[in-house]
């Protein structure tokens, strides 16, 4: 147990089937304000371990605690009333409702008094959103809807806000722009937990990493000590950029 | 003594008659639902197809309806295969790239046109009254009752086994085998270059001319047709069959065809001798509501079975690989 | 060919877009083609029956015509009332089948045990009330002209008045509410409504329970304006499906616009072929829908 961690799943064993779990009995914690990045090879369970801390995949063992209560068996739709938001990796905007409706629906978990106030100041951290209120969400470029993605998970002034692979069909520039955008988030005070599979542009902004293989922990440390090592890369091989041109 | 017992068997081979014959659209059924994964809410129609398009081959001129081919009996069964078969692959070939129930919907719609025609369009079909004196197999024999559904009997019993080989055989054969294939993995399959779209077609039409050809049998061995015999209530026992015996195998397919024959027909019996005329009517509303209540709950109960759990398995991997 | 054809045509058009506007929406937020519905349009039509003729009983006057209407405080009663209980019948249905078979088997499990379903409740139904059928008013409606050759009763004005109505609030519903979005999410993207705090489960009781008060104001108007018998909803099912794929799933003004268009196509071959002949125009509709664009005038791709 990590004391002062917002977040902290502990052996979780999760997937989709209660037979084949994904996720072998991974720990991972974040402390309030940090950035933590999960990464490792394709198949290693790092989306699927997300999506269970989400609650959208179930959990067969293992704890999830997140600042005190224990979220384990809590249905997935009111964790991000007790300040958990997600951002899933494809198709995380309802692209058959315009712009202000997704936001307007992700509205309705904050108090009717503060909706508009909220929506507002969305509005005001994306003003390429503002731009494009009545839009179809489906309509967006890649990068907007990332922006929407997140904006619709900031608006309820969640705690920890987790994204699956935020920087997936972006270009280096936009990743760049919504990393700036995430680094942002976590100086107002947000901890971060992201799942990525650009390793390079996540050490960057991360503070700790977890490395995962086959769903289980594999490795922990700070971000800064894991730029440029080469065990990052041989786990990688065939997979992903890790030192390319920025 | 003899006397006391024809009546009996006599009855007996006509219940056995029609059990294979709803065993014959069952099976039928089967290779659309059981092994593809189709759902034909409009069995009724494809039987009608059958009877009547044979009935109009096969019978003599008549002023009643179109017709007076006067074609032999095997000319309409054969007929009744085509058509049913073709008006299968039209309706497949127009909903199969679409979703499931698509084809629900489409083949619902066919019984409902198909029962529209059959008693609106007097001229094509006779209308209410429907076709008469449709030749039966070994007419001669009519006189003699027992002796005439003996042989029937045996005559669809041949036709139906030899079916119920022959779709054995189709199951375990390659064909049989990319079917069950793509009812497990469609990804899979297609990942070794089989067209889903074209195997599924083939099935649906398979399934469509079976129903016609029991349509067409029966009409024969009854020797007339109307369109109130081709209700939904017909689509019905049959699904009830089906799910009852097992979906998913032919053999279960004509188990189920026999007890829920039996069931039907003892309930109709029971309620013509017990229940007072006044009431029939509602204890018959009765027995429909029964076997409704049984298909809804077999299928929440006892779903596609084996190989229904299996595909749920294989579909989840498949997703949890491509995510991470 | 009578002008008349269009006020036929109008009201055969709201009374399927009524159905079909239920069916559009249950059938995009819960994923499948709903074959009870059009039980839950009969069950609607002779609770409706039941309570009114109880409330006549009950409270003198009640039972008779508001106005030049045939409809009475007792029966608008009634229908309210019929509009719980079918939304009650369209819960119990989803907690005694749906439930258990939604994410454990393919979606076409939902279908056939709906079809089951439907053939269970229309043969209670008949057992309960036989085959004979009802009316809710024995008073015969004269038609008032209303101008170009066109009259209607004041029944039809009235119920083409409602239907017209209701139609709109559903659409407000669905596109200015909370729970409307609500709705459009778990249509479109039910794990992604969840992470955005959306009660899934209660979004779709409440799908469920709007489509059944839909779909027994659908009867309502039917029993008024034609009869009540057991296969009233079942006869209306190609059509409503129909006008819904018409209109493209999950649109509410293509369900209603796709419902006109059929509506005023049967009164059509009504006129010019004869009355045997209407159920065809659906069939037809749906055929030309799934030939030339199977997502419907207002819908996604399939």
């Amino acid at each position: 147990m990590n004391r002062g961690a917002l977040l902290s799943v502990e052996r979780l064993v999760a997937g989709y089937e209660p037979r084949l779990p994904i996720v072998n009995g991974a720990s991972v914690h974040a402390a309030q304000g940090e950035i933590v990045a999960l990464l490792g090879p394709n198949g290693a369970g790092k989306s699927t371990l997300i999506k269970a801390i989400a609650g959208l995949v179930p959990a067969a063992a293992g704890r999830i605690l997140f600042d005190g209560k224990d979220l384990t068996r809590m249905p997935a739709h009111l964790r991000i009333s007790e300040g958990l938001a997600f951002a899933p990796q494809t198709e995380n905007v309802f692209a058959s409702m315009s712009v202000d409706d997704n936001l307007r629906l992700a509205a309705g978990l904050v108090p009717h008094a503060r909706r508009a106030g909220r929506i507002a100041a969305m509005y005001e951290a994306f003003p390429d959103l503002k731009r494009q209120k009545r839009l179809l969400a489906g309509r967006l470029s890649g990068g907007q809807r990332q922006m929407l993605a997140i904006a619709r998970a900031l608006l309820v002034e969640p705690k920890a806000l987790m994204l699956d692979e935020p920087s997936a069909g972006l270009s280096p520039k936009l990743v760049e722009i919504v990393f700036a955008k995430l680094a942002e988030i976590r100086a107002s005070g947000v901890t971060i937990v992201l799942v990525e599979q650009n390793a390079r542009a996540a050490l960057a902004l991360a503070d700790r990493v977890y490395v995962l293989v086959q769903g289980r922990n594999r490795h922990e440390g700070e971000a800064s000590a894991l730029r440029g090592d080469p065990m990052i890369a041989s786990l990688y091989l065939g997979g992903v950029e890790t030192e390319s041109a920025a | 003594m003899t006397v006391d017992l024809l009546g009996p068997l006599a009855y007996a081979s006509f219940f056995l008659v029609m059990a294979l014959l709803n065993g014959l659209v069952c099976l039928g059924l089967n290779v659309q639902w059981g092994q593809t994964g189709l759902f034909n809410v409009g069995v009724a129609g494809f039987v009608a197809i059958g009877a009547y398009v044979s009935a109009l081959l096969t019978t003599p001129e008549n002023d009643g309806h179109l017709g007076g081919f006067s074609f032999p009996i095997i000319v309409g069964w054969m007929g009744a295969a085509i058509a049913a078969g073709g008006v299968s692959v039209a309706v497949g070939a127009l909903t199969l790239r679409l979703r499931a129930d698509y084809l629900a919907i489409t083949t619902f719609g066919v019984a409902v046109v198909v029962q529209l025609i059959a008693l609106n369009a007097q001229q094509l079909t006779g209308g209410a009254f429907g076709i008469a004196f449709i030749p039966r197999p070994f007419e001669r024999l009519a006189a003699s009752p027992v002796l005439y559904n003996l042989v029937n009997l045996a005559l669809v019993a041949v036709v139906v086994s030899a079916i119920f080989v022959a779709l054995e055989r189709l199951a375990r054969s390659p064909w049989g085998r990319v079917l069950r294939a793509l009812r497990e993995d469609e990804r899979a399959a297609m990942a070794v270059g089989k067209s889903p779209a074209r195997f599924r077609l083939q099935a649906f039409a398979l399934g469509g001319a079976l129903m016609g050809l029991a349509g067409a049998m029966e009409a024969h061995f009854i020797g007339f047709i109307a369109p109130e015999n081709y209700l939904s209530t017909l689509t019905f026992q049959v699904w009830a069959m089906l799910i009852v015996g097992g979906s998913g195998n032919n053999l279960g397919a004509l188990l189920g065809a026999a007890v829920v024959w039996a069931m039907w027909t003892i309930s109709g019996l029971l309620i013509s001798d017990i229940v007072p005329p006044a009431h029939e009517a509602r204890a018959a509303a009765l027995r429909l509501a029964a076997i409704g209540v049984l298909l809804a709950a077999m299928i929440v109960v006892r779903p596609r079975g084996l190989i229904g759990e299996r595909a749920l398995v294989s579909r989840h991997i498949a997703d949890a690989d491509a995510s991470s | 060919m009578s002008p008349q054809v269009i006020i036929e045509g109008l009201l055969n058009g709201a009374l399927i877009g009524l159905g079909a506007v239920g069916v559009t929406l249950t059938y995009s937020i819960l994923g499948f083609a709903n074959f009870a519905h059009g039980e839950f349009i009969t069950f609607g039509a002779y609770a409706a029956l039941a309570i009114a003729a109880v409330v006549s009983a009950l409270v003198v006057g009640f039972g008779d015509g508001l106005g030049p209407l045939s409809i009475g405080p007792a029966l608008i009663l009634a229908a309210l009332f019929a509009m719980a209980l079918t939304a009650g019948l369209a819960l119990a249905l989803d907690r005694l089948l749906f439930t258990r078979l939604r994410g454990k088997s393919e979606a076409i499990s939902m279908v056939m045990a709906s079809f089951g379903a439907s053939m269970a409740i229309r043969a209670l139904i008949e057992f309960v009330f036989t085959s004979r059928p009802a009316y809710f008013s024995r008073d015969l409606q004269i038609a008032r002209p209303l101008g170009f050759g066109l009259k209607a009763t004041p029944n039809q004005l009235a119920l083409l008045l409602v239907a017209g109505v209701l139609v709109v609030c559903v659409h407000l519903l669905l596109s200015r509410t909370q729970i409307g979005r609500a709705m459009r999410a778990v249509s479109e993207n039910p794990p992604l409504a969840r992470a955005s705090g959306v009660d899934v489960e209660a979004t779709i009781r409440f799908v469920w329970a709007l489509g059944g008060a839909l779909a027994c104001a659908s009867g309502v108007m039917l029993g008024l304006l034609v009869q009540i018998r057991p296969f009233m909803g079942f006869d209306l099912l190609l059509p409503l499906f129909a006008a819904a794929i018409l209109g493209g799933i999950g649109s509410v003004p293509g369900a209603f616009a796709g419902a006109m268009v059929i509506g005023i196509g049967e009164a059509l071959a009504v006129q010019l072929a004869g009355a045997e002949w209407r159920a065809a125009v659906a069939f037809v509709a749906l055929i030309a829908v799934l030939l030339i664009r199977p997502g419907g005038i207002a819908g996604r791709k399939p």
